[in-house]
């Protein structure tokens, strides 16, 4: 499983990448090989104000739907228009091609994981 | 409840990691490399299922006919010694025990095989309706069944066979050695492609599919049997047929005898004369949204039907599904849309044999 230790991580299995203030957020490669071949995503329009523990998207594998959560608050300032006709970048490229959405944070990071601290909660899943 | 059965072949699957999950009282593989990569192995090439734990049953006696035209919907009269077909077993209300296929293997000894979650049901029911002298077997845990399924599928098979079996008909079996073991053959299948589908004793089970492998066959689970089955058009048990519903509703006319007397008959003839109330169509989406089992089909804001089951199609790219609609609804080529997490996503009605688009 692969857990790139310069990102954060949520107990609901989203990514953290911080630069300055902006945030990208996609979903872990735990979760994508749970989901398994992923169809269809939903995102966010750009400028929608979220709060810590939204329900920002909808991913949708062939088996089943889960949402995705928000783990900053603030404003999205871009979403992944490739995910739109290549859903399959969050099965290939989870942490790259596949990310999701760029939020503009108006507070810090709450209760995110270290990769370390991710890495055991998997070990207990 | 008591522990999931495996079938013989389960550390085949897990060697191959296997997804597994429990389904109808059995540990069976979901899905090995992915749903899309193996759906698109049957469609292009050769793909396998492991399908042992379906139910298996042998029919013999002096008036099997007899007991069998009662008991299924379909003409046993017309099949020959060596041919199959699909049929169902219905309640006197018409409505369905089981759906199933039949195979005759002489005048007095047949073959059925039956859905894995109905089986006690379903022997339970003919025996109940067995004043016919037929003794029943079951064979469930003798054998296995593996459907080898895909435009290469027949050659594959046969490529591993000691006898001529490519000539065998579609819906026509043979008996053969295939890979050593003793092995009866069908031709049929639950995902529109042409291959074999093999009932072999379970001391052969791992060697054949080893075979198989080796043949270039690629594994396949449960998840993509689902899609190949919604894309060809094929019902499934609890989803388009079941206890609450007339065959006639599900679009299967086609094998309740017009010509015979059979439990249910009734009933399911004269809905064929009234009309069904709601039909079974096609649905496919604009996009790969998926509309899955119980959301609402809306057209012009109304409700008019609801979703039986719903897939993702590999081999569409889209969003495509069963859904019982009212039938002043149930015309083709006409625009709908399915309510998906409170939303409205456009969506056709189309014929439910997807693959004939192709």
């Amino acid at each position: 499983m692969n857990i790139p230790d310069d990102l954060k991580y949520t107990k609901t299995h989203e990514w953290i990448r911080l630069e300055g203030s902006v945030a990208t957020i996609g979903i872990t490669d735990y979760a994508q090989s749970e989901l398994g071949d992923i169809v269809y995503v939903e995102l966010p329009e750009a400028g929608r104000i979220l709060a810590v523990g939204d329900t920002f998207g909808t991913v949708e594998s062939v088996k089943t739907v889960s949402d995705v959560y928000a783990p900053v608050s603030g404003e999205v300032v871009e979403t992944n228009p490739e995910l739109e006709s290549a859903s399959e970048l969050l099965n290939q490229e989870p942490y790259g091609e596949g990310w999701m959405v760029k939020i503009r944070m108006d507070g810090d990071v709450p209760d995110a994981l270290t990769a370390d601290a991710y890495r055991t909660l998997l070990e207990t899943e | 409840m008591s522990d999931p059965r495996r079938t013989v072949l389960f550390s085949a699957h897990k060697s191959l990691n296997a997804r597994i999950v429990e389904f109808a009282g059995w540990e069976m593989p979901v899905q090995y490399m992915g749903v899309i990569a193996e759906s698109r192995a049957v469609r292009e090439s050769a793909g396998m299922f492991d399908v042992s734990h379906m139910g298996r049953a042998w029919f013999r006696g002096e008036r099997v006919r007899e007991f069998l035209e009662l008991v299924t919907t379909n003409d046993i009269a017309k099949m020959e010694d060596g041919g199959s077909h699909y049929s169902l077993l219905c309640y006197p209300n018409g409505t369905c025990v089981d759906d199933v296929m039949v195979y005759r293997v002489s005048g007095g000894v047949f073959r059925m095989v039956i859905n894995a979650a109905n089986r006690e049901k379903d022997l339970e029911w003919m025996r109940s309706q067995n004043r016919h002298d037929v003794v029943i077997a079951e064979e469930t845990f003798e054998t296995v069944m593996i459907a080898v399924q895909g435009p290469k599928a027949s050659e594959i098979v046969q490529g591993i066979s000691e006898e001529k079996i490519l000539e065998t008909e579609r819906f026509h079996t043979v008996q053969c050695t295939t890979a050593g073991a003793p092995a009866f053959a069908a031709r049929t299948g639950y995902t529109g492609e042409d291959g074999f589908e093999l009932i072999l004793p379970t001391d052969h089970a791992e060697e054949v599919w080893q075979a198989l492998l080796d043949a270039g066959v690629t594994p396949c689970g449960l998840a993509a049997r689902d899609v190949l089955r919604v894309e060809a058009g094929l019902p499934l048990y609890g989803n388009e047929l079941s206890d609450k519903i007339n065959p006639i509703e599900s679009g299967l006319g086609w094998v309740c005898s017009k010509g015979k007397e059979f439990i249910g008959s009734e009933e399911i003839n004269r809905m064929r004369e009234d009309g069904p109330p709601r039909k079974l169509v096609g649905i496919r989406m604009e996009t790969k949204i998926v509309p899955r089992e119980g959301y609402p089909v809306l057209r012009d804001g109304a409700r008019i039907g609801t979703v039986s089951s719903g897939v993702y199609s590999p081999t569409f790219e889209c969003g495509i599904a069963f859904a019982f609609v009212e039938t002043e609804h149930a015309k083709l080529k006409q625009p709908c849309s399915v309510e998906i997490r409170g939303k409205p996503h456009p969506a056709m009605v189309v014929s439910k044999r997807f693959m004939k688009g192709r």
